[in-house]
């Protein structure tokens, strides 16, 4: 097991140093340096000198990535050129609303699609059954903006049932609360068709295994074997795949937080896009796809330590 | 059937749009600015006062173009690279999952983000977006497959009979992994058409006055305290082409991958 997380921890250590990499590339090989794109075709040359020093961009390429990497190293992740501050202190600034909205995001989709998908397999192609795959597939089909968009549309503007726009008032819990509750169904709806479905396909099969049969043999109550010993095994693969989830919404988020208006990394990086602000746009996407890569080996180590076959699996391949 | 039905409809009305659109949607009438729908303008009109039922059927021709050209293209690189993974020596197989998996570490809408916020935004930047993003999901599966053909009694005895590369690939491969890629491929029109759409509502994809969901949603949410209609007229197309190509997606599966759909029925 220590040589699979060994071997994970490494290749996403090297994916992470290709990506930021790409992405530092990406942004020294467009036409047009980025100090001209900033300041506009209006710039004097000697304003954008001063400018491109400031970014460090005088440099050659590869002493620019080499000093990238030892302030990436020691935390730095450079300095917003129009405000004067650390990227990594805006960012890390943004990043608990994010991660507060994904994490309600996967909590509430985990408490709707368990229970739907249990009752699925419970009751299979029943009407329910049918409606909650039917009801899956289009939770998980349709984007998430547009979802936002309808809910903001009519439980924000036309019946004012919940705030349209922002995080709530800083202290204040339930405002917060409140707050949250339109882009996290927004962000969340998706899933829970997708874990739905995976607990659904996962308690088929805990149900026709050896244990459940036993169970039913000695007489215990079908409540009984379905709470405390299929669903306990069923529902595996679906705390196995929250770390893609929270992954994958870091980056869904962005929908939600823009027409939410909501603080959180998204909302900063559009920002940052829209004045092409790119030592923002680079740590934003930089702490994201950390994030993303780092959810990804957690979820990989958490299903080899649970499934030994993939774990064997890896080494072969 | 419903996800076949929804398709056909769809690429009808993006075919023959310039023929259906009752007005020239990019014709401004600043009188009827934000209508309800009504006899004249089916769906209402926008902030200009242009008619957002020729928009949405004009948009819905962008959507399908993207989603076309970005699946076509993605595909058939990912074929390629999928296959040299998956066929050629283990220390190239490598060095191409890792590149694959270094695209796909980056969440998806912040790297398109990102190359928009370097390139400006542009219909062609959007699609070379998705292309990007894609070309791993289809040389993933390309491989693996791959991989499980390679050592197939019947290649091997084509190897045997001393079949070119080429050949093998062409003539054996390709046919039995067609129909997990054109599965995968209708199952991706959904995400490519929200992909777009996610862009051009944030800004970044088509450029006005050229109409595409995402910018009559975009129009819709800059307007939304004064008219619902551009918001519900063109959210409506995008839940309807997602669930059609997604339903439609599940039934070529089944039709096409009877091990699947044995799988599906007791799972």
């Amino acid at each position: 097991m220590l040589s699979f997380i060994t071997r994970r921890s490494l290749l996403s250590l090297l994916i992470l140093f290709l990506a930021v990499s790409l992405l530092f590339a990406m942004i020294h090989m467009m036409p047009g340096d980025p100090a001209s794109v900033l300041l506009g075709p209006r710039a004097s040359p000697e304003l954008k000198a001063e400018l491109s020093q400031r970014m460090g961009l005088d440099q050659p390429i590869l002493v620019q990535l080499g000093r990238f990497y030892a302030d990436l190293a020691r935390g730095d992740l450079g300095v917003d050129v129009f405000s004067d501050r650390q990227v990594a202190d805006i960012v890390f600034e943004q990043l608990p609303y994010t991660l507060a909205l994904v994490l309600v995001s996967i909590g509430g989709a985990m408490l709707l699609g368990i229970p739907l998908g249990c009752f699925s397999a419970i009751k299979r192609n029943s009407l329910l059954d049918r409606v909650t795959a039917v009801m899956s597939v289009a939770f998980i089909a349709i984007p998430s903006f547009v979802v936002a968009l309808y809910l903001l549309l009519w439980l924000a503007v036309n019946w004012r049932w919940f705030p349209a726009i922002g995080a709530g008032a800083d202290g204040d819990f339930v405002d917060q609360a409140r707050h949250l509750v339109l882009p996290a169904i927004a962000l969340g709806l998706g899933w829970v068709g997708y874990i739905a479905r995976l607990v659904r396909a996962s308690m088929l099969e805990v149900m026709e295994e050896n244990h459940i049969r036993t169970a039913r043999a000695f007489g215990l109550s079908e409540r009984t074997i379905i709470v405390h010993y299929a669903l306990r095994i069923a529902i595996l693969p679906t705390v196995t795949i929250l770390g893609l989830g929270i992954g994958s919404m870091l980056s869904g988020a962005l929908f939600a937080e823009i027409v939410f208006s909501r603080p959180g990394i998204g909302k900063l990086l559009h920002e940052a896009v829209m004045t092409r602000n790119y030592p923002v746009v680079m740590g934003s996407v930089l702490v994201t796809t950390a994030f993303f890569v780092l959810s990804t080996l957690v979820s990989d180590i958490v299903n080899a330590a649970l499934d030994p076959r993939l774990r064997e699996s890896e080494r072969s391949s | 059937m419903a996800g076949l039905v929804i398709v056909v409809l769809v690429l009808l009305a993006s075919i023959f749009a310039a023929q259906l659109a009752p007005h020239d949607p990019l014709e401004v009438d600043v009188y009827n600015r934000l209508q309800g729908p009504s006899w004249q303008h089916w769906l209402g009109t926008d902030q200009l006062g242009r008619d957002v039922f020729s928009r949405v059927l004009l948009g819905g021709r962008i959507a399908l173009k993207v989603a076309l050209v970005a699946i076509s293209v993605s595909m058939a690189i990912g074929l390629l690279l999928g296959m040299m993974a998956g066929f050629g020596p283990a220390w190239l197989d490598r060095i191409l999952v890792v590149c694959f998996d270094t695209v796909r570490s980056f969440p998806t809408i912040m790297f398109a983000l990102a190359i928009v916020a370097l390139t400006g935004p542009s219909l062609n930047t959007v699609i070379g977006v998705i292309i990007i993003t894609s070309i791993p999901v289809y040389a993933r599966i390309v491989r693996t497959q791959t991989q499980a053909l390679r050592d197939q009694d019947f290649i091997l005895a084509e190897r045997a009979m001393g079949a070119s590369t080429a050949r093998i690939l062409g003539n054996h491969i390709l046919p039995n992994i067609a129909a997990p890629l054109l599965i995968l491929a209708s199952m991706d029109v959904p995400t490519v058409v929200a992909m777009e759409a996610g862009l051009s509502f944030l800004g970044l994809g088509v450029s006005p006055p050229t109409p595409s969901w995402g910018s009559i949603l975009n129009d819709g949410y800059s307007y939304i305290r004064n008219s619902p209609w551009p918001i519900i007229a063109g959210g409506i197309p995008l839940i309807l082409v997602t669930l059609g190509f997604t339903f439609f997606g599940e039934s070529m599966r089944d039709i096409l991958d009877p091990k699947l759909r044995r799988k599906g029925g007791s799972s």
